[in-house]
């Protein structure tokens, strides 16, 4: 019998549903982003996402329902992401979640959003085990190594800034507007020299990243030229920033992918949307050898169908959540496998 | 004509299903446990002591607003999710109504009121059984509501578990026209927000979409935001 399985998923600033089959087919994906209403805050306002979430989500499910042309009566599970994320953002969909299952009798699912950003490629092709997954995003950089479905290891992850943070950050200090990561990926492109900035490799060996120096680096420039009276140039200062960043992911995805002898390398997560990751990514793995899969653009930033898509494996390991279930902000990635 | 009703608006927490204007089940607590946790599973408690499932239910009724914000969302969202996945209609009513309603049968103004921290306060003040509206719900300094309710030159009967932070200042203000209902009423029951949405005329089903709580006031970055769009104009 087939599974169809109703997502949702609230952690930050899109109120999104989707309804998945077999954990690998999309039925149907309903994204509403509050993008927009945050720009002019110059971020993520969490009491403005949570207000919005409020308005949107009923409306998020009846339209997944909709473009699917289902009825709950036939729907397998419902999947919510428990976290991590902003609590009273989370919240929303974890209770509109419980009501939905309760009333229609379905199992209740709580799935963790980074384990939702890797699962997003079982939406593309089968994910091939052991798995190496770059996962980057606004709140998230992290290098996970998965030996099979529902078994996690975070072997490397930012010690301050996530990349796109960071991204965002260096986008304010060129002035561009909200959220600054296809900015500054517009701008490294138009540019053919770099301002050079410094590399965080840390300790030999270390799998962690950390950006909050190279942001430093980015703002100290502007301050100095400034002081001098000189102009800055948006593009070379983008380009170098852009450098420096994806040289780092790059290296240490590959130092993994090799030492761990990976069938597959995955990009995850809002970032791995840049032009200029990816690009880079595809050619190291080309030449490496080993398949790399980076998920569409609309499966890259948050949305509820790859909550499905991890929801389903859970499912099927017989994970099930239940009425109490509460909002985990900081929740860890950990196995669902034993 | 079966009603369920949710209040999560504050730090107390009432379920109640109500059959044709009686109370089949109703729970009531005060305890630290938040609603995220304890709101769903009191829900399906109280539907399974009444003997009546979700389908059963005709409407459903959801204090609004204002409150805690987190509070008064979770509340909302249950209460929207529920009437929308049973294609019922929602009534919304204010929270502080309802907690007025505790002590409807005195003639004397009720003021119901939640602290919102820093000496600012959600209020409500209404008069007599019928519950009408003399001060709509809004958010304010204490001193300025104690100097509305003085101007009123009556005796304002206190409500709300809150009340106790701002007594002496209540006092001070109004002396003897200051009275603080006993603690027993104190605590917000859905059975009574059921009986004030049963008055209400329902809305239609479709309207459950754009239902939003009562919050009475802007969000901080918001309220920030638009201090910064003024200053510019200046």
């Amino acid at each position: 019998m087939d599974n169809y399985i109703l997502a949702i998923e609230t952690s930050c600033d899109e109120t999104a549903a989707a309804i998945i089959k077999n954990g690998t087919e999309i039925i149907s994906n309903v994204v509403s982003s509050q993008i927009e209403s945050h720009k002019r805050f110059g971020g993520v306002v969490p009491e403005i996402a949570s207000r919005h979430h409020v308005e949107q989500v009923t409306l998020v499910l009846e339209e997944a329902l909709k473009q699917a042309e289902m009825t709950p009566q036939q729907l397998s599970a419902v999947a919510v992401t428990e976290g991590p994320g902003l609590v009273g953002a989370l919240l929303i969909g974890i209770n509109a979640a419980k009501v939905f299952a309760f009333v229609h009798g379905l199992p209740l699912i709580g799935t963790h959003h980074i384990a939702g950003h890797i699962y997003a490629n079982a939406l593309v092709q089968p994910m091939e085990f052991p798995l190496l997954a770059l996962v980057v995003s606004g709140g998230h950089t992290e290098l996970v190594l998965m030996k099979e479905h529902g078994s996690f290891e975070v072997i490397g992850e930012t010690r301050d800034d996530a990349a796109g943070e960071a991204y965002d950050k260096v986008a304010r200090v060129l002035n561009m507007p909200y959220p600054g990561g296809p900015h500054i990926d517009r701008l490294a492109h138009e540019a053919t020299e770099a301002v050079s900035f410094p590399r965080a490799w840390l300790e030999e060996g270390s799998y962690d990243f950390s950006f909050s120096g190279l942001k430093s680096a980015v703002i100290n420039y502007k301050h100095n030229m400034d002081q001098r009276g000189e102009e800055i140039i948006p593009t070379q200062v983008a380009k170098g920033f852009q450098d420096s960043v994806v040289e780092v992911l790059t290296a240490k995805t590959l130092r993994a992918a090799r030492q761990y002898e990976v069938k597959q390398v995955i990009a995850a997560g809002g970032v791995s949307a840049n032009k200029g990751l990816r690009t880079s990514l595809e050619q190291t793995f080309t030449e490496e050898g080993i398949p790399f899969y980076v998920p569409p653009l609309k499966l890259c930033t948050d949305n509820a169908a790859m909550i499905g898509a991890a929801a389903y494996q859970m499912y099927g390991a017989g994970i099930r959540g239940n009425l109490a279930m509460n909002g985990r902000p900081g929740m860890e990635l950990t196995n669902w496998v034993k | 004509m079966i009603w369920l009703g949710i209040e999560t608006a504050n730090a107390p927490l009432s379920i109640a299903v109500v059959k044709d204007g009686k109370v089949l089940a109703e729970v009531v607590q005060n305890i630290k446990l938040t609603h995220s946790v304890g709101a769903m599973p009191a829900i399906e408690e109280v539907l399974s002591k009444a003997g009546i499932t979700p389908a059963e239910i005709d409407a459903v009724t959801v204090s609004e607003g204002p409150g805690s914000y987190t509070g008064v969302r979770i509340g909302v969202t249950l209460a929207k999710t529920f009437a929308w996945a049973i294609q019922k209609p929602l009534v919304g009513v204010s929270s502080l109504k309802a907690l007025a309603a505790n002590v409807k049968m005195s003639d004397a103004v009720i003021c119901a009121l939640f602290d919102a921290r820093r000496q600012n306060v959600y209020a409500g003040v209404y008069n007599g059984a019928q519950l009408n509206t003399v001060i709509e719900d809004y958010h304010d300094h204490i001193d300025g509501l104690l100097e509305k309710l003085k101007a009123l030159q009556k005796p304002v009967l206190f409500v709300g578990t809150d009340v106790e932070v701002y007594f002496d200042k209540m006092q001070e203000v109004l002396g003897e026209n200051a009275l603080h209902v006993p603690s027993t009423l104190d605590l917000p029951r859905a059975s009574e927000l059921i009986a004030i949405a049963q008055q209400q005329k329902l809305p239609s089903i479709e309207a459950t979409h754009a239902f939003v709580p009562q919050y009475r006031r802007i969000a901080e970055a918001e309220a920030n935001w638009l201090k910064e769009q003024k200053k510019g104009q200046l």
